[in-house]
């Protein structure tokens, strides 16, 4: 995984509530069974609409998103965030985001910043007003910044330490092998096993 | 300290704490499927890593699976390649697997439970957000992405921070025709889609305790509809009494200490939530969706909301923009509204006591005819079962397709679908746009209601027959 430490690059408006997974992609697509290739499903209903904010021309080549609340409720697909990184996204901004997609993103390497409902909507003002304003956001200072705007966001310290560092999580916890071991010989002998 | 069931739980499982750093869990059993787990196969191969406790891991066959010629090649390449990829990688690796004509398939949260594998105090996962079901036992279970299912694989632990916790108080006794989907309904438009974000649910009170197991299951199911990763309900007799003599419960002196053990487990008298929340169950009554997420319902008595009862600018856009997908306009009365499909099924309403609800209504009825209604068991051996009970004839009798097991059109991956336009009352979980495929439109109901809609072509509860 790529280390993330600031980002630059321009945003797109995203003015709904409760983005469910299913919206971000369908449960059609995940019948693959490769980890890349999911651009095509990222909103795939949404997307047919070509007033939808992504088909617009002044939002080509975005790279952050910015929505409404409750962002990525639902189901647990990985895919969801694997999408939303094969179209470009780097970030993803929201006031609320669903736990187990915020979880899964950090896992990908996708920073899901979260900021005040209000400076949501400060920036979705900046960026309908000039789509071409950069955006940069600052995991060091955990800040988001575009043109006189900046606002700070919360992230979860020892997922901004792994994405700093892209950091591999199955790694770190290996290290933990003689630990896990032991634990397992501590384990009641009523658990049961599949086997 | 007095501890809540989740935290007791959670602290038997700590296999290594770190300041600054999240515990690290172990993990006592981990579901796998065939949706969420290539990638997680692909990504041990790559690493030159194995499973470490394939004998604490089960895959089961359900997200693709077709319900009708289950042994015939599966027609999708697509859906038959990912099962395919599946009993591969099970094989590979040295994971038991359940497929398509093994008594043992179904749904991975029928299955588990079912099978004894699902007891109180364990931690359960599963590349699944509908996890949350097995915390009915009184065990730790919530979903995760393809990550951490490779995670879970290569060290049968989880790095995760603790959660908060929420007692859901429901006392009371539940009136006639209201089921356990009428409470986790009534729940989650409570506390809305993003309530129980953060939390553990433990779900108390008399009309909890009253509940079986299955009714339990469906409420906790449905906690992450409501933000919730996990749901719980402490263990009692009624889930001693389900689990005894199940094929992978305890025995003998084993069975001795672990009814001791679980009977530890339920949350101390002074424990402290970070939340509280209470209903009367006696104010309850059958629940329908009206909108485009789980939050969005209301008694079936109501009508559909207008974008003015909004609270705030936010929710207006919502109520706006689910109006217009759902083809509804306000202030409709919610009985009037006519449906095409009936779906009856999925890891929240596809038990043996669902399929008995959904017959006592059908007994001597028959399904509108301008309604198609699908009936999908949720496993091999609830479809036997209910079959054994004559379930099936009654439902087929009423004009309703009676199917084979998985999780169908709750998600349609599948081939049972919606049409662009068409209209649901659906008993699964989701009423997410294009959920039950794209442009179709569902209305979550409890199986009661499912089949009272069935008969009459619009959404009713038994009580209208």
């Amino acid at each position: 995984m790529d280390a993330f430490i600031t980002h630059t690059g321009t945003a797109a408006p995203l003015r709904r509530s409760n983005v469910d997974t299913d919206q971000i992609i369908p449960a059609e697509y995940l019948k693959r069974i490769t980890r890349h290739g999911f651009e095509d499903g990222l909103f795939a209903a949404w997307r047919k609409d070509p007033d939808f904010v992504l088909n617009r021309p002044e939002y080509q080549g975005v790279t952050i998103l910015v929505a409404g609340p409750d962002f990525g409720t639902g189901s647990s697909r990985e895919h969801a965030v694997w999408a939303l990184q094969d179209y470009g996204f780097m970030v993803v901004l929201s006031s609320r985001f669903a736990d187990i997609f915020r979880g899964n993103s950090g896992k990908g390497g996708l920073l899901t910043a979260m900021l005040e409902q209000s400076d949501i909507e400060r920036l979705w003002e900046a960026i309908e007003a000039d789509p071409a304003l950069p955006v940069t956001v600052d995991l060091d200072r955990r800040e988001v910044r575009a043109g006189d705007l900046t606002a700070t966001f919360e992230v979860d310290d020892y997922v901004r330490w792994r994405l700093m560092e892209g950091l591999d999580d199955i790694g770190i916890t290996l290290q933990q092998a003689e630990a896990i071991t032991e634990f397992e010989g501590r384990r009641p002998s009523f658990l049961p096993t599949t086997a | 300290m007095a501890k809540t069931l989740a935290e007791k739980v959670w602290e038997a499982h700590v296999v290594r704490r770190a300041a600054g750093e999240p515990d690290l869990l172990y993990i006592d059993l981990h579901l796998v499927h065939e949706v969420t787990s290539p990638q997680a196969f692909d990504g041990l191969r790559a690493a030159g890593r194995g499973v470490r406790r394939p004998d604490l891991t089960l895959a089961t066959e359900d997200h693709n699976v077709p319900t009708i010629d289950i042994l015939a090649p599966i027609a999708d390449p697509i859906s038959r390649a990912q099962v395919e990829a599946l009993r591969v990688n099970c094989a590979e690796f040295g994971v038991p697997i359940y497929s398509l004509g093994n008594i043992e398939q179904g749904i991975v949260h029928v299955v588990g439970p079912q099978l004894g594998l699902t007891q109180p105090g364990m931690t359960v996962v599963c590349g699944d957000s509908h996890t949350s079901t097995h915390g009915a036992f009184g065990a730790l279970a919530f979903g995760i992405g393809t990550s951490e299912v490779e995670h879970v694989l290569a060290t049968q632990t989880l790095p995760l921070k603790p959660f908060k916790t929420m007692a859901i108080t429901v006392d009371g006794e539940l009136p006639v025709g209201v089921s356990a989907k009428d409470i986790t309904l009534a729940v989650i438009a409570r506390i809305g889609t993003g309530g129980g974000q953060g939390y553990v649910l433990e779900y108390r009170g008399s009309a909890i305790r009253a509940l079986s197991m299955e009714g339990r299951m469906t409420v906790c199911n449905m906690s992450i509809e409501a933000g919730a990763r996990a749901g719980m309900i402490a263990p009692d007799a009624t889930t001693f009494e389900y689990l005894k003599g199940r094929d992978h419960a305890p025995t003998g002196a084993d069975w001795e200490a672990a009814v001791a053990y679980w009977s530890t487990l339920p949350s101390d008298q002074d424990a402290a939530f970070d939340a509280e929340v209470f209903i009367d169950a006696s104010t309850l009554s059958p629940f329908v969706t009206w909108g485009t997420n789980p939050g969005q319902g209301l008694p079936l008595s109501g009508s559909v909301p207008s974008p003015e009862d909004a609270k705030d600018e936010v929710d207006r856009v919502a109520i706006e923009r689910a109006l217009e997908y759902m083809g509804l306009t306000a202030g409709m009365p919610l009985r009037d509204i006519t449906v095409d499909t009936v779906f009856v099924g999925s890891c929240t309403n596809g038990r043996i006591e669902d399929l008995r609800a959904v017959a006592e209504v059908l007994q001597g009825r028959t399904v509108d005819p301008r309604v198609r209604m699908l009936v999908v068991p949720g496993s091999v051996r609830v479809k036997h079962q209910a079959e054994a009970e004559g379930l099936d004839v009654i439902i087929r009798a009423a004009g309703a397709e009676w199917r084979e097991a998985g999780c169908s059109m709750c998600l349609a991956m599948n081939p049972d679908k919606l049409a662009p336009g068409e209209r649901s009352a659906s008993t699964s979980n989701r009423n997410f746009e294009g959920r039950q495929g794209p442009g179709g439109r569902t209305h979550l109901v409890s199986p009661a209601v499912a089949a009272a809609t069935a008969i009459t072509g619009h959404l009713a509860a038994p009580a209208d027959l």
